[in-house]
């Protein structure tokens, strides 16, 4: 009965909304595979009642590695808990969050265990009949949706885009094993890590944020890129921005969305003042909801959109704003 | 320092065809580019050579119209272009590419850094660096931002992460793979055009880099494409003109209960 396993990811001790995505996906999977679903949680230590809240989102087994130098991110310190595990188990699907963590750890273990790996997948099933993984990730700037499987090699390893998939339903009473991991020691990591520097303008990566409010060169000049961040401070969000607004120093290259900059999936995305690029569309197509505000009706991002305002974005982002806190007010 | 940098060839549109039977890219007869994410690789490994000394040598699997990007890059500044072109190479993955790579990069022998672009545009995978480390056993530093301090044994680099940029220092031979914040792309010179016209490309097959049949190509390669969708996008937008402020009044508000209704603004509270 070889497992499936998620990969969880930590923050100072308590896991990542994405460890429970992860687990959303396994348990579809482990279902239809009548196998069990493991958590893996490699951290320098978890709080109380985290472990609980795996099992309570579907994890049946969990587990454990808790070691300083698991504070921070290096991918041999990771690889040095998961290989030998992983070979001990043999689980038959591995998957982990499409973050700059999973998208490091993930090809560097494929390669280490000589399976195959799928990036950045939208999509994850079981084929009747012969139990592979399917594994669906949109390609070409989203423009096409592969399926992929890796028939012949175990385990079938893939990265889930963030935010792709809803959360399982949480079930308090469910109980799993906890099996705890001796970190094997490490003789020499390459890598050592220094410490952290906080973004300076954002309080989280857009790619983390359930909001995301972008401008472009609609904007016209950097002072009124400061509606943007008013909008999205209203409306709990992070700043985006398409190229052209990082290009001209608008906005710093981790606000970058699109092609070349993140590709995200928030529940709200706000495009102000961008015309769309296929660069840019092929960085937000799978938010929830799009809404647009521009002043051409014909622009290429109205392709995508739920819900657009055509008109001066000079008018309507002071008005929305206004809104926007009077609502609050009376709230 | 002798920097070693992996490119590759990307079609020049995000329209590319999709061979039906193998679901492989069809690269023939379109217009092709260097991956616009390699020019930071090689724009990173150009100031490392100029601050402290050293090459850079470049290497890319794929046809014959692939040696046209190792030009570029001789261009831009590259001393030496290594072309790793044969038929049994074709329709590897992930995994087999990272393998193809690393052979050659073992063939050229020492080196201090590998350094290549975050990802390609056309397959977005970001995951033939952090492979062509395991393969080699090197230090990976994945993401890099930008690069403080340079020795002969080691780096300082800042990586972008989800909490921010995590400061890491790597033993060298390493490899990171690095992203646009990093330096702004230099262009190739006239001197530069013309030094390339004059070099030669090395041109590599399999048996040059001694590599191990089962793991290249479409038969050393693990997964497969087994389908090809074109999704078709069924959102369909509903527009309010806001021309003149009654209707651009109505028109946010419009929004704003579209907003509320689909419990959008929940995060009003906290903002």
């Amino acid at each position: 009965m070889a497992e499936v396993w998620t990969i969880a990811e930590t923050h100072n001790g308590s896991l990542k909304e994405v460890s429970f995505e992860l687990l959303a996906r396994g348990r579809a999977l482990a279902d239809e595979l009548e196998v069990p679903l493991a958590s893996v949680v490699l951290a320098s230590h978890t709080r109380e009642g985290e472990l609980e809240r795996l099992a309570a989102y579907g994890a049946d087994i969990i587990y454990v590695a808790e070691d300083e130098r698991f504070a921070s991110f290096t991918v041999h310190s990771h690889a040095a808990v998961l290989l030998p595990l992983v070979r001990d188990h043999g689980p038959q699907i591995i998957l982990a969050a499409a973050t700059t963590t999973g998208r490091t750890l993930l090809p560097y273990l494929a390669v280490k265990l000589g399976c195959g790996l799928t990036a950045d997948c939208t999509s994850l099933a079981i084929e009747e009949g012969t139990g592979n993984l399917l594994q669906i990730r949109p390609a070409i700037g989203g423009n096409i949706m592969a399926t992929i499987k890796s028939p012949d090699h175990r385990p079938q390893m893939a990265t889930s885009r963030p935010r792709s998939t809803p959360l399982g339903n949480m079930d308090t009473t469910r109980r799993a094993t906890v099996i705890r991991v001796d970190p094997p020691s490490l003789s020499t990591d390459p890598v050592e890590v220094l410490g952290v520097r906080p973004f300076r303008d954002q309080q989280t990566s857009i790619e983390d944020a359930r909001t995301v409010v972008s401008g472009g060169k609609g904007l016209k000049k950097r002072e009124n890129f400061t509606l943007i961040e008013q909008l999205a401070t209203a409306l709990g969000g992070e700043v985006g921005a398409s190229r052209d607004a990082v290009d001209r120093g608008w906005a710093t290259y981790p606000h970058q969305v699109g092609l070349s900059g993140k590709t995200i999936s928030p529940e709200l995305y706000i495009a102000i003042g961008i015309s769309g690029a296929i660069q840019h569309l092929a960085g937000i197509k799978t938010a929830k909801r799009i809404v647009v505000i521009n002043n051409d009706d014909e622009a290429n991002i109205l392709d995508i959109a739920d819900v657009a305002i055509i008109g001066d974005l000079f008018a309507i982002i002071p008005v929305l704003l206004r809104r926007l806190n009077e609502r609050r007010k009376t709230q | 320092m002798h920097i070693i940098v992996p490119i590759k060839q990307v079609p020049q549109s995000s329209d590319v065809k999709m061979d039906p039977v193998t679901g492989t890219m069809i690269r023939s007869g379109r217009s092709s580019t260097l991956n616009p994410l390699d020019l930071y690789a090689l724009e990173a490994a150009f100031r490392l050579t100029e601050a402290h000394g050293g090459s850079v040598t470049v290497v890319t699997m794929g046809p014959d119209s692939a040696a046209n990007i190792l030009k570029e890059a001789l261009s831009m500044g590259a001393e030496r272009a290594i072309h790793l072109t044969d038929r049994p190479f074709g329709g590897s993955d992930t995994y087999a590419t990272s393998y193809v790579l690393s052979r050659a990069i073992e063939k050229i022998g020492s080196y201090d850094l590998v350094i290549t672009g975050e990802r390609a545009t056309d397959g977005d995978t970001a995951q033939v660096g952090p492979g062509i480390a395991a393969w080699l056993d090197l230090g990976l530093v994945t993401y890099v931002s930008s690069i403080e301090e340079a020795t002969s044994t080691h780096l300082v680099a800042e990586r972008l992460v989800e909490e921010g940029y995590q400061r890491v220092q790597v033993a060298l031979p390493a490899l990171l793979t690095v992203v646009k914040e990093i330096a702004i792309p230099r262009l190739p010179t006239l001197k530069g055009k013309k030094r390339a016209m004059a070099s030669t490309i090395e041109r590599w097959d399999a048996e040059a880099i001694e590599a191990d049949r089962s793991r290249i190509g479409l038969k050393g390669s693990p997964t497969r494409v087994v389908k090809i969708e074109t999704p078709k996008v069924a959102r369909s937008c509903t527009i309010y003109h806001a021309d003149g402020d009654e209707a651009t009044l109505a028109a946010v508000d419009h929004l704003i209960d579209l907003l509320e209704e689909q419990q959008l603004l929940k995060e009003v509270h906290h903002g």
